[in-house]
């Protein structure tokens, strides 16, 4: 059973002033149990930032309240989904994921906290999305996933699930630090026609108004995330997409090495927040 | 840049030739021709042309959802004379070094510059953000904006 039902008296406070307005006070805490973690002291890795916020601390509260409980999470529907999914024999092998891994809820504990991360055997630095469609692949000998399809976030919205709650604590030093720093290099990078570095907005303007969009940190310990705007749980490489799109220019590909050190460099900005995902937002 | 005497604007200067101040201003109108205030207030405002407003307040905009990361422009044509907010719309780099403005009339020097919003690469030559005529224009228009 995955879903709590809690009777939520929650009073979220509307800081609703206009113009400036930083992240708001409001706790996070899902199905009157779950706390999470929305606010942290920076990684000293990170220069441009002394404290570390979820993107959940910038949105309306009735958006915040969405994600409280998850009766009222829609992202709850893809985990149904993919929980069937996780129990169902696919592939030439005839197993399940539940055939090695068994209870998600139980063997899954922790996981999302630290990815992406290095697996040894393959040498390479694995986003969850690789590591899922390796097992499928490999174990399963089923088809993989399309990187940012229905399924693949629903599944990775499953495996998160038993990690709510527990810190972001993805490595960046030893085998992954090569990649970390080409993560951070594209970080700063100002892309496109418009010349913008994720930094010029999620660093030097998280809490400013960029035309009606409330800007965060930009932070991605709440992927997947279900967007109220496009009604579907949104992966983190799509939202890559997104923001490099925006800047007019040409974006990378999901599941693409650049955007794999991208992943990594940006999880690590997270690492002492909560693992929100399936989380909320506008 | 220096133009040969005679030599009427019928070509607007090209974003590759236009010359700035130590200031970052620009001197001479990029089109010959004076803006036209009204449509420059169109340009500011437009999603799809400056999209000013995405980070700049201007009180007397009929926009809707200003945004906050620049400076209200509010008063902007007290601030500065007409070549300074030319050299400023055009590429505000000059003026303040590393800006996250965008820098307008401009066509070179991007990093994986894009096809417009599609997040393809660019086809062929770059066009500048705002044409020669809409800078000139929202010259116009910001000259306009004084406190009295
Ligand atoms: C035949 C056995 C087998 C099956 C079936 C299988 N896996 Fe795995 N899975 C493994 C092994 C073994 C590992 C450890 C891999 C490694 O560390 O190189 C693993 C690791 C993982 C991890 C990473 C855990 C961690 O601690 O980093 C995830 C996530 C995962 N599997 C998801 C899935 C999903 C989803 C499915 C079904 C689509 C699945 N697995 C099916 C054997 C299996
Ligand atoms: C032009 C400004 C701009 C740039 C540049 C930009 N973003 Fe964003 N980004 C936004 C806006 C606006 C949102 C939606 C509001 C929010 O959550 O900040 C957003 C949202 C996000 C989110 C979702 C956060 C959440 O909690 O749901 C992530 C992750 C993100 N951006 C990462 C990046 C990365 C990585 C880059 C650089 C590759 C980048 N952004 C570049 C404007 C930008
Ligand atoms: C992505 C954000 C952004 C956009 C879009 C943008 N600006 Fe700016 N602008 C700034 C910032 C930030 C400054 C302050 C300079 C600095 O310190 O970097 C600025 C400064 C200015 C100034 C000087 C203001 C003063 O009072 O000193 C003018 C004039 C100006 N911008 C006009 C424009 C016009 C006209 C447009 C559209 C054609 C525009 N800006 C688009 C961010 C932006």
């Amino acid at each position: 059973m995955l879903r709590t039902t809690t009777a939520l008296a929650v009073g979220l406070i509307a800081t609703a002033t206009l113009g400036w307005a930083d992240a708001d006070e409001n706790e996070l805490v899902v199905n009157g149990e779950i706390e999470i973690t929305t606010h942290a002291p920076a990684p000293a890795y990170v220069d441009g930032l002394t404290e570390i916020y979820s993107g959940w601390r910038f949105r309306e509260p009735d958006t915040q309240l969405t994600q409280m409980d998850d009766f009222d999470n829609p992202a709850f529907l893809a985990v149904d989904a993919a929980q069937i999914t996780w129990d169902t024999v696919e592939g030439e092998a005839g197993k399940s994921c539940a055939s090695c891994h068994g209870d998600v809820m139980e063997s899954m504990k922790g996981v999302r906290a630290t990815y992406p991360k290095w697996n040894e055997t393959a040498g390479e630095v694995r986003t969850l999305a690789m590591q899922i469609n390796d097992c499928r692949t490999e174990n399963l000998k089923a088809e993989p996933y399309d990187y940012t399809s229905g399924k693949m976030t629903a599944m990775e919205a499953l495996i998160s699930v038993p990690s709510r709650g527990m810190p972001v604590n993805v490595a960046v030093d030893g085998p992954v630090q090569s990649t970390w720093e080409q993560g951070k290099e594209m970080y700063y990078t100002r892309y496109g026609q418009l010349e913008l570095s994720c930094a010029n907005c999620h660093e030097d303007n998280y809490g400013n108004y960029i035309r009606a969009d409330h800007l965060s940190q930009g932070q991605i310990n709440g992927f997947p995330v279900y967007r109220l705007k496009n009604t579907k749980l949104n992966q983190v490489q799509d939202r890559f997409q997104g923001c490099i799109r925006d800047t007019r220019a040409e974006t990378f590909s999901a599941g693409s090495p650049e955007f794999v050190a991208l992943e990594l460099y940006v999880a690590s900005r997270g690492n002492g927040l909560g693992v929100e995902a399936p989380s909320v937002r506008n | 840049m220096t133009l040969a005497a005679g030599a009427a604007y019928a070509n607007p200067v090209a974003p590759g030739d236009v010359s700035f101040s130590d200031t970052g201003a620009i001197a001479e109108s990029l089109t010959g021709t004076p803006g036209d205030a009204a449509s420059g207030a169109k340009v500011l405002a437009d999603r799809g042309a400056g999209n000013c407003v995405a980070c700049h307040k201007i009180s007397s905009l009929d926009a809707a959802f200003q945004g906050t990361v620049g400076p209200s422009l509010d008063g902007v044509g007290d601030r500065w004379d007409s070549a300074q907010l030319r050299g400023l719309v055009a590429n505000a780099k000059h003026t303040f070094p590393g800006t996250i403005m965008p820098s307008f009339y401009k066509t070179a020097g991007y990093i994986r510059p894009g096809d417009e919003f599609s997040g393809k690469a660019a086809k062929g030559d770059l066009q500048p953000l705002l044409s020669a005529e809409q800078v000139e224009d929202v010259v116009a228009f910001l000259t306009t904006l004084k406190q009295q």
